[in-house]
């Protein structure tokens, strides 16, 4: 079974079939950038930061444009955003969340710091008074990077006007009414897309078979 | 290993508006307060979350400046400056992290005011103010919050002990949401003080006379 220690230690192709056009799967690359990650949280490698900031740095910035930012703010607040990355390495946790997911949340949450000039109420993952979930699965740090691929699959699939809605919950920074209104639907029609959505999304993170 | 039962979990909207940032700050307080103390819901937010992440990678890649890169390396030296707040002496406190820098003096300090018989409330600055009220609310044991409606969104997170209302039983972690169609009179448990996080949205309605008489007391 694949733990941590050993998705950064085990040779690739135990884990992985092997890739013959050359190009990295999502899935490899997921992995990739979490021993980036480690290895900037380990020793400051700074080509490790090199190779996140060529893959996120590009998503960061359409990210922060696409909800509004002009060019020279998206350029500050991406940069922001890439120090962020390495000054957190070492908090990352693997068995939590994706690479993706993680850089998701510090951009979301540094283009409120400074665009709102309000506070996201952080989750303090390490802080001892959370109300401890069920043990986590032996191999969660598995878990976690296929996480992100399943829920990639689910979005995928879903029916189109429940994706749409899903991407403009993300990207448009729109309160539901003002979807409602933009694309001239009811506001019930709107709140029951994206219900369906994260229905379908939660989904994906239900065990097979409940005890 | 099955969930306890009969718990209350936010809606899965204000999940979404936490996890898309889209959340007003009342709200996204409201929201990381309650995914603390509720395992189920702190694993749905990690979903929007991947989500989020999902839709990040899926995007086109701007256009990124060569000196960019160049830019980002030359800083990475510098400090980040750090404005943690100390965590040590709220150690035992029933508020969850995400609420105790709105309450860095702890609770007793806060300026709490008398509203009904067993009610008292303490106004969070959180926000702009201008859209929703927060405050935390302490429900003596056994007592009620009079019976109201509201003209907007009300969430009502339990920190300490419990309540009930018409439509069900309510404890520590659990959210009770009402919107305009909702009339409740919550009633703290008989067993000790209830302590809540309330975000309201616009004034709420209070009925009957108790209401009327407290109608001063309670505007914002």
């Amino acid at each position: 079974m694949l733990r941590l220690v050993t998705v950064a230690d085990a040779p690739l192709d135990r884990r992985m079939p092997p890739d013959f056009t050359g190009r990295p799967t999502p899935e490899r690359a997921a992995e990739e950038h979490v021993r980036a990650l480690q290895a900037i949280a380990l020793h400051g490698d700074r080509q490790a930061f090199a190779r996140l900031f060529r893959f996120f740095a590009p998503r960061v910035r359409a990210y922060l444009m696409r909800l509004g930012s002009d060019d020279a703010a998206a350029e500050d607040l991406m940069q922001d955003v890439m120090l962020t990355v390495w000054r957190r390495a070492p908090t990352y946790d693997p068995a939590l969340a994706g690479v993706s997911t993680w850089v998701f949340t510090i951009a979301r949450n540094r283009r409120i710091d400074a665009l709102r000039r309000v506070r996201q109420p952080p989750l303090d993952v390490d802080e001892p008074a959370l109300v401890p979930a069920a043990p986590p699965l032996p191999d969660s740090a598995v878990a976690a990077l296929q996480w992100e691929a399943k829920i990639a699959t689910a979005i995928a699939t879903l029916p189109p006007e429940q994706a749409q809605m899903l991407k403009l919950a993300y990207f448009d920074d729109r309160s539901h009414s003002d979807i409602a209104e933009t694309l001239k639907l009811p506001l019930g029609t709107v709140k029951s897309r994206l219900r369906l959505a994260i229905g379908r999304l939660r989904s994906v993170f239900q065990p097979e078979e409940s005890p | 290993m099955s969930a306890l039962p009969n718990r209350h979990p936010i809606g899965d909207e204000f999940l979404l508006d936490y996890a898309s940032g889209t959340a007003p700050e009342p709200i996204a307080l409201a929201v990381a307060a309650h995914v603390a103390l509720n395992p189920e819901s702190r694993e749905a937010l990690s979903c929007l979350e991947a989500a989020g992440g999902a839709l990040l990678n899926g995007l086109a890649p701007a256009a990124i400046d060569d000196a960019s890169l160049d830019h980002v390396l030359a800083r990475l030296d510098t400090q980040e400056p750090t404005l943690r707040p100390s965590r040590a002496r709220v150690a035992d406190s029933p508020l969850p992290p995400a609420l105790r820098a709105y309450v860095p003096n702890g609770i007793d300090a806060l300026p709490w005011r008398r509203r009904a018989g067993g009610l008292a409330e303490a106004e969070l600055p959180c926000g702009d103010g201008r859209r929703y009220k927060v405050s935390l609310l302490r429900i003596g044991a056994g007592k009620p919050i009079p019976r109201h409606g509201h003209s907007g969104e009300e969430l009502l997170l339990v920190l300490q002990g419990g309540f009930a209302d018409e439509h069900g039983h309510y404890v520590r972690g659990d959210v009770c949401f009402a919107d305009a169609a909702v009339e409740h009179r919550p009633l703290a448990d008989s067993d000790g003080d209830c302590l809540c996080l309330a975000v309201t949205e616009g004034p709420i309605r209070l009925k009957g006379l108790l209401g009327f008489l407290l109608r001063p007391f309670l505007r914002r």
